[in-house]
């Protein structure tokens, strides 16, 4: 099952030009019993390499849908990916046949997981789950294999890697286990990273560490990422650029400080609004009221509207777009100016 | 079973959000507790009522089953051996002579009778012993399940020839002691394993730290939490007991004849197959339909209370 | 490793005491084994004293139990209804049903896991759904109905297979008794089968697998199945003691001559002797049936070995 192949790398004519990753009008839906849960409506975003791109948002704000729609692994049926185009390298994946986006996946683009306790197969070794991808994409004998493991977990910084490579992801600690979800992504040194609340499932302390080997990689290998989390504490330090994401649309694209210096969207600020900080101490924080939308059920008009503070009636009636603002950003508010503006 | 197909969704929401996290419940959603979201789920699956109907009747029936049989299962008529189906005797006669249709419906209560009793015994005996050593862990816990290691040792049908032919059992009552002595273990492994996940949900800590004592944590916090698999597994288990009645009839430790029950009847039958098969296919077939019907309740009954296993 | 294996043995002596404890109580215990003896005729009172102290009737149950036990541990099970020996009976017929219950358990664990996999990877669709059908029904049905019947259509209507098993059981002819002694078994491994894969196909492990650019089919063979089977394994090696119990059905229908028809034999005669050394020896196989079992568990899950 050894597949040496060599995915065809004849670029289209722009894409010199064109970003690393681009997402166009995608949309994700998914179908249940009780009708369509539209997770993912119209969603644009591009990551160049050695670009950061942070999605934030919500659990069920379509941000790690969407994800796994670039990452090809979403389980159609029940999802469905009705509109929109996925374009790596300026091809659309969306078009590609399933061998040739397998042939993508761990080579190109990989990704890695929140729980890694979970996404690691708990039966098999960590060294023979490493060593995996090269022999299963580089065709490397079981022995070569395992030396590359155990290269790679050195690059992560796994201590004592020759004699853990044996064991099974039970016996590692999270931070461990988590490098080795991040070394097992970097194998192949792909071009884009998709990292799924990276650091979510870990102890405050390791979270900083992963963070910064995840950083620090990137640049080395020159790769795109895409964080996706709902931690503004995480993006601060890595992002470039961030899109917030809310019932399964982008509302605000912006550059990091832009973002934090003045919000164009009620939602971020709101967002902004509820991390607690010392200068504010023995204030009442600050919370967004109610619930986000069911999905299946998204209110009409711009979906925030029922939380917002600000809404009036054009909000419960027309869906606004994403206006520019400035230069590289835009705001999905009807009411953009005034946000910025108070 | 095409209910089992749309597996991350539970009633009324998404359970899981597509990206893994819980999806809130929308206002319009009143919160329902476990046993009303399965009752919700229940009322709506065809399975679950025809399965429901089906015991209902085989009970009534085996109360008064000369409703629908007017004749006397043990008045019989040797002239009559192995015939086959004759006016006012639709399903023929078998090898003494006796219409089938009427032992057929007058086998129904030892069946049932021997299901009720087993159960409600393997349930009561093994839900508190397997309770106990669940909730108290320790010394109970390791005395009862080396107790029940042993008892696991000897296969049921084994241990049945061997009890039942040492007491020259025969009757309801011995054949349902045996399977009450013999299937509690497993169950008890059922309710420990239930009782100890329950034990450390946060309520029952919650419940700790207030000081409610052992009985009523017990009683009202874990005895209602870890019921459920108790039920679905007491609910399959009496269709598989009826039919260990029947096995055990044939290998001549069960029932025994001047009893009507439908496992003397197979078993007189299935030896006949080659010259009467219509004796076969009424008693057979009112027992496969049995045990199929607490089998489907039971899956309806656990699809119901545990979305997960769908 | 090691540990965990002495831990295992060790763990089993109380478990094998206990249950020939409790089966030798059963036969010894609970009925009259001198009057059985006779059965309808009132033996001499001398003669009955006679034979209660040649098989030491007058001692303590655990006594005669530890007699028993110390003989057996000797080679020597006592002496069947006519005399002789049942270390005789049980060498002539363990390896009948031997290769009943071998041929039964290929059966069962080859169609089975097969049947189980299949409709798991296809959950929802027409193959699925007819595999839950088929094995509901199989499950409903006792065992020796489907016998009879089996036995009637393929054995005496069709002529496809012989109705009952030849001198020596041959492979060939153990067939069929196989298939119908497996049945249930079968329909439990299918269904057992079907939900470890239907939810290991859900696993985080599994979503990373095809993120890694895995074909199709080393996903599932190399990371599904492996963690799918881990259950499956279990069932099947408790399930070899159902096996050689459900043998008493199976070798009475198509007239084998292995432990089930000797057991019944022991009984119909009350043999004691019998009954009991073939159940202590089918104790011992299903002990080991079991240890086997936890040892492969050991070594398919890794978690529990470092436990």
């Amino acid at each position: 099952m050894t597949v040496i192949d060599d995915i065809s790398d004849v670029p289209t004519p722009d894409a010199k030009l064109a970003p690393l990753l681009e997402v166009r009008d995608l949309h994700v839906e998914f179908h249940t019993r009780d009708g369509v849960a539209k997770a993912v409506n119209g969603v644009n975003y591009s990551v160049n390499a050695g670009e950061t791109l942070a999605v934030l948002g919500e659990s069920g704000s379509g941000k790690s849908v969407s994800a796994q729609a670039v990452m090809g692994i979403l389980d159609m049926p029940p999802a469905r990916i009705p509109k929109g185009e996925i374009l790596f390298q300026g091809r659309d994946m969306l078009k590609m046949s399933g061998e040739e986006r397998r042939k993508i996946r761990g080579r190109k683009i990989a990704m890695i997981f929140q729980d890694a306790l979970s996404s690691l197969n708990p039966v098999l070794s960590v060294g023979y789950q490493l060593g995996e991808m090269y022999r299963v994409h580089q065709g490397l004998s079981r022995k070569d294999a395992k030396a590359k493991a155990i290269e790679l977990m050195d690059r992560v910084r796994i201590p004592a890697a020759r004699e853990r490579v044996g064991d099974y992801p039970h016996q590692f600690s999270g931070g461990m286990r988590q490098r080795i979800m991040i070394a097992m992504a970097l194998a192949l040194e792909p071009d884009l990273i998709i990292a799924d609340e990276p650091t979510t499932a870990l102890d405050v302390t390791v979270q900083a560490q992963v963070m910064e080997l995840l950083a620090e990689l990137q640049a080395e290998y020159n790769m795109g990422l895409i964080l996706i989390t709902h931690d503004l504490g995480v993006v601060a330090d890595v992002a470039d650029k961030i899109a917030v994401m809310y019932a399964g649309r982008i509302v605000e694209d912006a550059p990091v400080h832009d973002i934090y210096s003045k919000p164009a969207h009620p939602y971020t600020k709101g967002l902004l609004q509820s991390i607690p900080r010392l200068d504010q101490k023995g204030q009442e924080l600050y919370a967004i009221k109610g619930l986000p939308p069911n999905l299946t059920r998204i209110p009409s008009g711009c979906a925030f509207n029922p939380r917002c503070p600000m809404a009036q009636d054009i909000c419960r009636t027309d869906v606004p777009q994403l206006h520019p603002v400035g230069t590289a950003r835009g705001s999905a508010c009807h009411f953009w100016k005034e946000t910025l503006g108070e | 079973m095409p209910e089992n197909t749309d597996a991350v969704i539970l009633d009324g929401v998404p359970a899981v959000a597509p990206d893994g996290a819980p999806v809130p419940v929308d206002k319009r959603d009143k919160p329902r507790s476990l046993w009303n979201d399965a009752w919700y789920d229940l009322s709506r699956k065809p399975i679950f009522y025809i399965s429901a109907l089906v015991i209902l009747f085989l009970i009534v029936i085996s109360i008064w089953p000369g409703l629908i049989a007017s004749q006397d299962p043990l008045q019989c008529n040797l002239i009559d051996s192995q015939n086959g189906p004759s006016s006012g005797h639709w399903f023929g006669f078998d090898q003494q002579g006796c219409d089938v249709y009427t032992r057929t419906v007058y086998g129904a209560r030892a069946s049932v009778e021997v299901g009720i009793f087993s159960t409600l015994g393997v349930a009561v005996l093994g839900a508190v012993l397997g309770g106990l050593s669940g909730y108290f862990g320790g010394w109970l816990d390791s005395i009862i399940s080396r107790v029940s290691d042993i008892f696991f040792g000897i296969p049921i049908l084994l241990g049945g020839v061997v009890f039942l032919s040492a007491v020259k059992g025969g009757s309801v009552l011995t054949v349902s002691t045996f399977i009450i002595l013999l299937g509690w273990p497993q169950l008890a492994r059922i309710a420990r394993g239930a009782v100890i996940t329950a034990k450390e949900q946060d309520y029952v800590l919650a419940a700790k730290a207030l000081g409610a004592g052992h009985g009523r944590i017990l009683l009202r916090h874990i005895a209602p939490n870890a019921l459920a698999p108790v039920i679905v597994w007491s609910t399959i288990a009496l269709g598989t007991f009826i039919s260990l009645e029947a096995t055990l009839s044939f290998l001549g430790v069960g029932l025994k004849p001047p009893a009507v029950s439908w496992g003397i009847d197979i078993s007189a039958a299935a030896e006949q197959i080659r010259n009467a098969p219509h004796m076969l296919l009424w008693p057979a077939g009112a027992l496969s339909v049995t045990v199929l019907a607490f089998i489907l309740l039971g899956d309806a009954v656990r699809d119901a209370l545990d979305p997960k296993l769908r | 490793m090691g540990r965990y294996v002495i831990r295992r043995l060790l763990q089993m002596v109380p478990v094998f005491i206990g249950t020939t404890l409790l089966i030798f109580v059963m036969v010894w215990g609970l009925g009259d084994p001198v009057a059985a003896m006779f059965g309808d005729r009132t033996p001499d009172p001398a003669t009955a004293a006679q034979i209660r102290h040649d098989l030491h009737l007058n001692d303590p149950l655990i006594q005669q139990y530890w007699i028993y036990m110390s003989n057996v541990f000797k080679g020597d099970f006592g002496n069947a209804w006519n005399q002789q020996p049942v270390t005789d009976l049980l060498k002539t017929a363990y390896p009948v049903t031997l290769r009943l219950t071998i041929v039964a358990f290929l059966i069962e664990a080859i169609v089975g896991v097969a049947l189980g996999v299949f409709a798991g990877l296809r959950r929802g669709r027409f193959f699925d759904t007819g595999v839950l059908a088929m094995t509901l029904i199989v499950v409903s049905i006792p065992t020796f109905v489907t016998g009879y019947v089996l036995q009637y259509f393929f054995g005496v209507k069709w002529s496809i297979v012989h109705p009952s098993v030849g001198e020596g059981a041959p492979f060939k002819d153990l067939l069929m008794p196989g298939l119908v002694l497996a049945g249930v078994s079968l329909a439990y491994v299918a269904r057992l089968t079907r939900t470890s894969v239907a939810e290991n196909t859900r696993a985080d492990y599994l979503r990373t697998a095809v993120a890694k650019g895995l074909p199709r089919r080393r996903v599932i063979t190399n990371h599904m199945l492996r963690n799918s089977l881990i259950p499956v394994v279990t069932f099947l090696g408790t399930d070899i003691g159902n096996l050689m119990a459900g043998a008493l059905v199976t070798e009475r229908i198509f007239n084998i001559h292995g432990v089930g028809y000797q057991i019944y034999q022991g009984i119909v005669h009350n043999s004691p002797a019998t009954v009991v050394g073939f159940v202590t020896v089918l104790v011992i196989v299903f002990l080991l049936a079991n240890l086997l079992v936890d040892l492969l568990y050991a070594v398919l899950d890794p978690r529990i070995r470092y436990a």
